[in-house]
């Protein structure tokens, strides 16, 4: 198994945002969705989750609130915001303008 | 709605920090396990699973930190976090904290408190309707050989040419001071009251709306309208107990009926606090008077026109004066007409002293700026390991700086907490004090003054601070690690810049106390001048006698003889005698005279003299010396009253070399010019102690003219002369029970209030240059002290190799005193630049007085060097033995 590769900078909101946009979840949940679903080639490191879930929860795009996990204990859970789903809409936007244009340069010539 | 979820966040950011933290703790604790649940599914020991996931977690306080700073008030907290840190550190020093703070609060309190009143009398705008569009305009004599600052009073036919025939002035008003014996309809307590005539329209050109009633009417602006008068808002409340059904009721004022028509508002207090009623500006003038070109009493103010320009329309006016001037040309007519600010008229006395402190104030706040900076390079010296331990360990440079500031900011912000309140009380001591500090009632703090002293807390933080803490963390602060604990000698750069600091204050310091020692010198210059008669237990009391019962020149002439027999016989008087002002007393009157055996070739402003009458007692009343010829006799009296007696200076300008007996000389009293026989010199007495010696006149006040009827009683006591005071206004009460005194004053208190704004302003500028003297003598003891104190193993080494004790000394105070002597170089020549800056508030002293200069540099030497001596005695006692173990 190579080394996970680094996110590109600035796409951990949008991961976070597209993540916890399904079903509220907690941070523990939100790295294990996004290492699932990529088949383990992103990995979400602790060092960048929580700040980044703290700071999408100062900007009010995403809420957090205690719940019980399925284990029984208390977690705290994040959930979209309304500003926080027109966020996502205009992050996923421009992830897209942006992956295109990659794209454009690795296989067009 | 994002806003308001944000706001709800900041609130919660903000009251549930405490909470927040706990969550957050729970939240990455939850993380962890989640982990180390993991792990163990895995099939790990539980002890393993658990170092493994804490592994993988990386540093728990990291991340908790790197968490946090997306919080909000996150910079908040760290700047309490800095405050507390700082707190702590003053705790560990609380006798640099004291002594820091103390310092700051002495400067910034009393740099506050000038702010306050330079603010309130000189920046302010005036209380009146566009105050900017308000000048005044006075004569000029373009011969300034007499003295005076250029700026002449206007006589009553000029302003009123200048208002009829020029056009560049919106209007132009006029006002003169005046004074009444007041008294009510039925002859109530008499009282002497100073009064203004203003014209007519005076009061709209200022733009003030009286409290009750109206101003003048033009019909009523002439010398035999009706009489109307005004009150000021300070004498309706004190004498008619502010009821307002005095409006249209008479009052008398010199035993005349006037009708009370208005009442003027509570803050006008113009031009001085002393008026107590306006009455209209003709009325104050016989209508012979009124037409007098060369009879100077009356000040005008012009409301510009919009879009002209003060230089144009008084360019206009001047045009005109100058033709005036050429048409009197043997009269004393000015030659232009110039303008200034009210503002300035009204401050010209205390300007430069208030300018003066505020500077020394401010040279003050520096010093104590470079003390406290001084202080934290020798802490920042102390700390030097401190600091490069946590350079090493990370903390980047601009953290160290910020933490250093805020531990100046917090010696600044409590230094000028306290500074605030020395400067409220500080205040309203100097505005009670300080006499004749004109607009002193608008003084008070206010928002303005407290923003002043916040940007001043905080430029001295940066002032003081920045400095040692730039040169604390800079590139070479690792090198303290790589000192070896035996080094010796502090970083020399770091010597260097507390050396420059010092300079810096000592520099500072002499200028002070140069400034200082020659306003002390020019003020008791004037304290002790020679008024050129007695001035110890004189005491003198004015009265004036009105007109209406005073009629004939016998009626007057007896009044004065008889009180001046019964106050002669009062115990405790040994002499008595009139004048009709005092010396030191003021400039009063004056008249242009000619000496008929010289004629002048052209009127000129040096052909006057003062004007005065006495009684043939006054001379020997107050001691002033016959020179030749004889005093007044029983023989100059009413009629034979053409007789003058001169002073010295007199006879010197006008008769140099020559025996002035006999001669005569020419002065227009009225309007037709009279001789008079000059029968004695006496001794020159000074109108006012900061003046030079004026030519005097004096005329008998025995002929009883009507300008002998106002007198100043003096007289010479045995023992204390107040106490004479109540005797002496009985003798009058005896003699006319209706006629008031004022001006009960010894002739010591005369000199008291002309000299008390130089009186204040000197001891102001002594007191704080000697604080600084004390707080660079501080800087001084404290940078030597440490320098030992970091050398003491050098010190060590050298006595142990065969240094002389006395050379350790010499060693020692050379390094303190060098600092000194290059401040002490740049200080004379700021003290020098300093000196011409305030030449024109000296009295009598050079700006480069050498005693004060000798003095004052002898007083910087002598502190420095207790200072240094302490510190270098203590170098050269030194034990080797000890000085090398200490390490």
């Amino acid at each position: 198994m190579g080394k996970p590769s680094d996110l590109v900078q600035g796409t951990l909101d949008l991961l976070i945002l597209k993540t916890v946009s399904l079903e509220p979840q907690h941070g523990w949940a939100i790295a294990k969705r996004i290492q699932q679903i990529t088949h383990e080639v992103l990995q979400v490191q602790q060092g960048s989750l929580y700040p980044a879930l703290h700071r999408l929860e100062q900007q009010g795009w995403i809420r957090a609130k205690w719940g019980e996990s399925d284990s029984g204990r208390q977690a705290k859970f994040y959930s979209l915001t309304a500003a926080g789903r027109a966020q996502l809409d205009r992050e996923k936007e421009s992830w897209s303008r942006l992956s295109t244009a990659i794209n454009l340069v690795v296989e067009g010539v | 709605m994002r806003w308001l979820n944000r706001f709800r966040m900041a609130v919660r950011m903000l009251f549930r920090r405490q909470a927040e933290t706990a969550s957050l703790n729970d939240e990455l604790q939850f993380h962890l396990d989640q982990q180390i649940k993991e792990n163990i599914a895995r099939g790990l020991a539980p002890a393993e699973a658990r170092f493994a996931a804490l592994r993988l977690f990386g540093n728990p306080t990291v991340l908790r930190e790197e968490a946090r700073s997306n919080w909000r008030w996150n910079r908040m907290e760290k700047f309490i976090r800095d405050i507390r840190y700082g707190a702590r550190a003053l705790t560990r020093s609380p006798g640099f904290a004291l002594t820091a703070i103390v310092v700051m609060a002495l400067g910034i309190g009393a740099t506050t408190s000038l702010f306050t009143i330079v603010r309130a009398v000189l920046l302010k705008p005036l209380p009146f309707r566009e105050p900017d569009k308000l000048v005044m305009v006075d004569e000029h004599f373009r011969d300034t050989t007499g003295g005076g600052d250029g700026f002449n009073m206007v006589s009553p036919a000029d302003f009123n040419d200048w208002r009829q025939q020029t056009h560049g002035f919106e209007q132009m008003a006029a006002w003169r001071t005046y004074g009444f014996d007041l008294a009510g309809e039925h002859a109530e307590l008499p009282e002497v009251v100073r009064a203004a005539g203003g014209s007519w329209n005076l009061f709209s050109v200022l733009g003030i709306h009286l409290a009750m009633g109206r101003t003048f009417t033009a019909e009523e602006d002439q010398p035999q309208a009706n009489h109307v008068v005004l009150l000021t808002w300070s004498l309706f409340q004190r004498r008619f107990a502010g009821d307002p059904s005095i409006l249209g009721k008479q009052i008398r004022l010199d035993t005349v009926p006037y009708q009370v028509i208005g009442v003027l508002p509570r803050w006008f207090t113009y031009p001085d606090p002393e008026i107590q009623l306006w009455v209209p500006y003709a009325s104050t003038f016989t209508p012979e008077k009124l037409n007098l070109h060369d009879s100077h009493q009356s000040r005008v103010v012009a409301r510009l026109k919009p879009g002209v320009s003060a230089d144009a329309a008084t360019r206009e006016v001047s045009a005109l004066q100058y033709r005036l001037h050429l048409a009197n040309a043997s009269k004393a007519v000015a030659e232009d007409a110039v303008w200034r600010p009210v503002i300035d008229y009204l401050v010209e006395d205390v300007k430069t002293p208030l300018i003066v402190l505020l500077c020394a104030v401010g040279c003050m706040l520096l010093i104590a700026c470079l003390n406290v900076s001084n202080l934290l390079v020798a802490r920042g010296a102390a700390r030097r390991k401190e600091l490069a331990v946590r350079g090493a360990l990370g903390g980047s440079r601009f953290t160290l700086v910020a933490e250093q500031m805020t531990e100046t900011l917090l010696i600044c912000a409590v230094g000028g907490s306290l500074g605030i309140l020395l400067s409220i009380l500080g205040t309203r001591w100097l505005a009670n004090h300080w006499e004749d500090l004109p607009r002193a009632e608008t003084i008070h703090l206010d928002v303005t003054v407290l923003a002043f002293s916040l940007g001043l807390v905080f430029l001295t933080a940066l002032l003081a601070g920045l400095l040692p803490a730039l040169s604390s963390t800079g590139s070479g602060i690792f090198a303290a690690l790589q000192e070896s604990s035996r080094s010796i000698g502090g970083s020399v750069s770091r010597a260097t810049l507390r050396q420059a600091l010092l300079t810096g204050e000592i520099a500072l310091t002499v200028i002070l106390l140069l400034s200082a020692g020659l306003l002390f010198k020019s003020f008791l210059h004037l304290r002790t001048s020679d008024l050129g008669c007695a001035t110890n237990h004189v005491l003198t009391i004015k009265y004036g006698l009105p007109e209406k019962q005073y009629d004939t020149r016998e009626k007057i002439v007896a009044f004065h003889e008889s009180l001046l027999e019964r106050v002669r016989r009062l115990p405790g008087v040994a002499a008595a005698g009139l004048v009709s002002v005092a010396p030191g007393a003021g400039w009063e009157d004056d008249r242009v005279l000619t000496i008929p055996e010289h004629p002048a070739t052209s009127f000129s402003l040096q052909n006057d003299a003062l004007y005065r009458s006495a009684d043939p007692g006054f001379f020997n009343a107050l001691q002033i010396p016959l020179l030749r010829g004889h005093f007044f006799t029983d023989q100059e009296r009413l009629m034979r009253d053409h007789y003058i007696i001169v002073s010295k200076k007199f006879a010197d300008q006008f008769f140099p070399g020559e025996n002035p007996l006999g001669r005569l000389a020419t002065i227009t009293h009225k309007d037709k010019p009279e001789n008079y026989e000059i029968i004695g010199v006496v001794g020159d007495t000074l109108y006012d102690v900061a003046q030079p010696v004026k030519a005097t006149m004096y005329f008998p006040a025995l002929s009883g003219l009507p300008e002998t009827s106002e007198e100043t009683i003096v007289v010479r006591a045995a023992g204390d002369p107040l106490a004479l005071s109540v005797p002496i206004q009985q003798q009058v009460a005896a003699l006319d029970p209706e006629l008031p005194v004022f001006d009960v004053l010894t002739l010591q208190q005369i000199v008291g209030k002309s000299t008390a704004t130089q009186s204040f302003s000197a001891t102001l500028v002594v007191a704080f240059a000697s604080l600084s003297l004390l707080l660079a003598a501080i800087g001084l003891y404290g940078v030597l002290s440490y320098l030992v104190a970091q050398r003491i193993t050098e010190i060590g080494i050298r006595i142990a190799l065969g240094a002389q004790r006395s050379e350790v000394l010499r060693l020692v105070l050379f390094d303190g005193l060098r600092p000194v002597f290059f401040g002490l170089f740049l200080g004379l020549a700021g003290g020098a630049t300093a000196a011409t800056f305030i030449r024109s508030i000296l009295y009598g002293t050079s700006p480069l007085d050498p005693i004060v200069l000798l003095t004052m540099v002898g007083c910087v030497l002598v502190t420095a060097l207790v200072a240094c001596v302490l510190p270098a005695l203590a170098a050269s006692r030194i034990e080797p033995m000890q000085a090398l173990r200490i390490q």
